[in-house]
């Protein structure tokens, strides 16, 4: 028996996510009186055993290069595979962008049923439920799984990743690996910024800011407070902004640490993607914006003025030029 | 060219979101449903334009669910496709919905099977993947665009911090995000010509659900906005490093 973490990695990194999910694996095996395992598919440049102050005891690395091409259906079954080699009675994955790929296979692949979006600890009392988001944020469920083996996929920011003392034991796992049906032909990474649904602090911005070319001010600030940028919809939808910014109910859910919202004014279907965040300020100068009543601190002011008294403010506070 | 268009039936976005039974079941009373905007705004709408585009192209509907979820498939019929198949089924888990619309789609023989990125109600996001271990089919993730050349489809999907592109031969499952189409609003001819499209209602096959809501619950509210003067926003800054701890 054991908790397998998949530890998902970009270009042979392994990603902030894959922390988190360590963190809360080694929790849940500490729940279930066992331990946890991780795995990790394709080449990578970093030292994995440095990953066992997550508290992860073993990891199985199919340090196969094929494996460097992503193909969902091909990753199902190796990581099916490590789950024997570990006995893995649950199976975590981060709910990002590959663990979006990948669980719902390994869950009817292994017929483990799956909670996707988790956002805390299983309850072991009485059965094994998971609380997950349900409605975008609105609300959440809590899951029943009753299958032999649990699949869970947690949400990205919804765990605190805690550093220990420890190293793990890397062993190479000699999995069969399919030959791939989907071939990678091209990845694009805008350098330098920092993943949308991964960052701790977002500054986002809305129809307030009149057209693309106000962005600027928008930009210096996230960089400052090393954040991610966002957008409403109809910012993306007018092209202003690249689609993968646009955050809400119908775009990316994001729960970072702080939310900056400017001169956005808090629809229903905005506040559904982002309620989640643990602090919310925001700025608009309609007092009667109904964003306010999300957030914990706000200024009622204009954008154009704020905005660079702000970055300067917080140019102070950080010793900056 | 098949393709099968995943639809789901969901609350509207501005839905007042409560529960009924001892906080076990969605309370239903006044609401107003729609096309998951997913499946609707993306995955329907490429179809669609795969259609305009390839005149031989046959586009299928599938829904799970109760007699109630017809004047949605019927929404979406309006806006395209050729027929739709109901399953008439209740709503369960993913794992029981994903094996009912895989053995529509192994009925079918389809060449493309479009979900959108998630529903609006359960946030899943696990339909597509959950059809495609079914199918043994490939399956690309939270696609924002579709081109088809031949049998071979590119397609671009969202990554951590940007996107990467695809090659993979037909057949294949697919679950669209933003990007991938523009939404449309039906016209008077669709909404016309839907009343006769063929609608077609299967008995669900026997499958076991692998997880049940056990309850739900609302998120506590937050404890009211600290508004911090437009001329002093020094403060707004001190309050989030020393009260907040955010910056
Ligand atoms: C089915 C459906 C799904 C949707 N999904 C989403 C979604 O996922 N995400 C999303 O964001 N929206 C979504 N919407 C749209 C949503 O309803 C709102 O229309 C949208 O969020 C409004 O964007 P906004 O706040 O940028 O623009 P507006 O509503 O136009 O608000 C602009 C705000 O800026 C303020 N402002 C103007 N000038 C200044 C200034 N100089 N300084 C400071 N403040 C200023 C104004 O007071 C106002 O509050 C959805 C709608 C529907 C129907």
């Amino acid at each position: 028996m054991s908790v397998l973490v998949y530890i998902d990695t970009a270009d042979g990194h392994v990603k902030k996510s894959s922390l988190e999910v360590l963190t809360y694996g080694a929790k849940v095996a500490e729940q279930l009186g066992t331990s946890v395992e991780g795995v990790v598919l394709g080449t990578t440049t970093e030292d994995l055993s440095a990953l066992g102050k997550y508290g992860v005891k073993k990891i199985h690395h199919v340090a196969n290069e094929a494996l460097n091409n992503f193909d969902a259906q091909v990753f199902t079954k190796v990581i099916a595979q490590a789950a024997e080699a570990s006995g893995a009675t649950v199976i975590v994955f981060s709910n990002n962008l590959s663990g979006k790929a990948i669980a719902p296979r390994l869950s009817v692949r292994l017929k483990a049923g799956l909670v996707s979006g988790a956002v805390a600890l299983p309850d072991t009392s009485n059965g094994f439920t998971v609380k997950k988001n349900v409605f975008s944020g609105k609300a959440f469920a809590n899951i029943a799984v009753s299958t032999q083996v649990k699949i869970i996929a947690l949400n990205p920011n919804a765990y605190q990743t805690i550093a220990g003392e420890g190293t793990a034991e890397v062993v190479a796992l000699n999995a069969a690996v399919d030959a791939a049906k989907i071939k990678v032909t091209n990845v694009t990474k805008a350098s330098g910024e920092v993943p949308l649904a991964e960052a701790d602090v977002v500054v986002s911005a809305g129809r307030g800011l009149k057209g693309p070319e106000n962005w600027g001010m928008v930009e210096e600030l996230a960089k400052l407070l090393h954040a991610a940028t966002a957008c409403s919809r109809p910012v993306a939808d007018a092209h202003w902004r690249p689609h993968n910014e646009h955050v809400g109910q119908t775009g990316v859910a994001i729960a970072p640490n702080l939310y900056i919202a400017i001169g956005i004014s808090g629809a229903i279907q905005h506040l559904a993607g982002v309620n989640r965040s643990k602090v919310i300020v925001v700025i608009n100068k309609d007092p009667e914006a109904p964003f306010f009543k999300a957030a914990d601190y706000g200024i009622v002011g204009d954008a154009f003025e704020i905005i660079p008294k702000f970055t300067a403010a917080i140019k102070k506070l950080k010793g900056v030029a | 060219m098949k393709i099968l268009v995943c639809i789901s039936k969901t609350p509207d976005t501005t839905a007042k979101i409560a529960f009924t039974d001892n906080n076990t079941k969605f309370d239903v009373n006044g609401v107003q449903w729609i096309i998951n905007p997913y499946d609707e705004w993306y995955a329907l709408v490429r179809a669609i334009e795969l259609k305009e585009k390839d005149a031989a192209t046959i586009i299928h509907l599938v829904t799970v669910g109760a007699a109630d979820a017809e004047p949605i498939i019927r929404k979406a019929l309006a806006l395209g496709g050729d027929e739709a198949i109901r399953v008439n089924a209740d709503s369960h888990d993913s794992f029981y919905i994903a094996s009912q619309i895989a053995e529509v789609a192994k009925q079918g023989g389809y060449d493309l099977v479009l979900t959108g990125k998630e529903t609006i109600d359960y946030n899943g996001s696990s339909i597509g993947g959950m059809v495609a271990e079914l199918l043994d089919l490939p399956y690309v993730s939270l696609a924002t665009k579709f081109e088809l050349a031949g049998t071979k489809a590119t397609i671009t999907r969202e990554i951590e911090g940007g996107e990467e592109t695809n090659e993979v031969e037909l057949p294949v499952v697919v679950s669209a995000q933003k990007g991938m189409a523009e939404a449309r609003i039906p016209n008077m001819r669709g909404i016309m010509a839907a009343r006769t499209k063929p609608l077609k209602v299967v008995e669900p096959i026997t499958v076991e659900a692998l997880t049940a809501v056990a309850g739900f619950g609302l998120p506590p509210a937050k404890a009211g906005v600290k508004l911090v003067d437009a001329e002093n926003v020094e403060e707004l800054v001190r309050l989030l490093h020393e009260e907040a701890k955010a910056i």
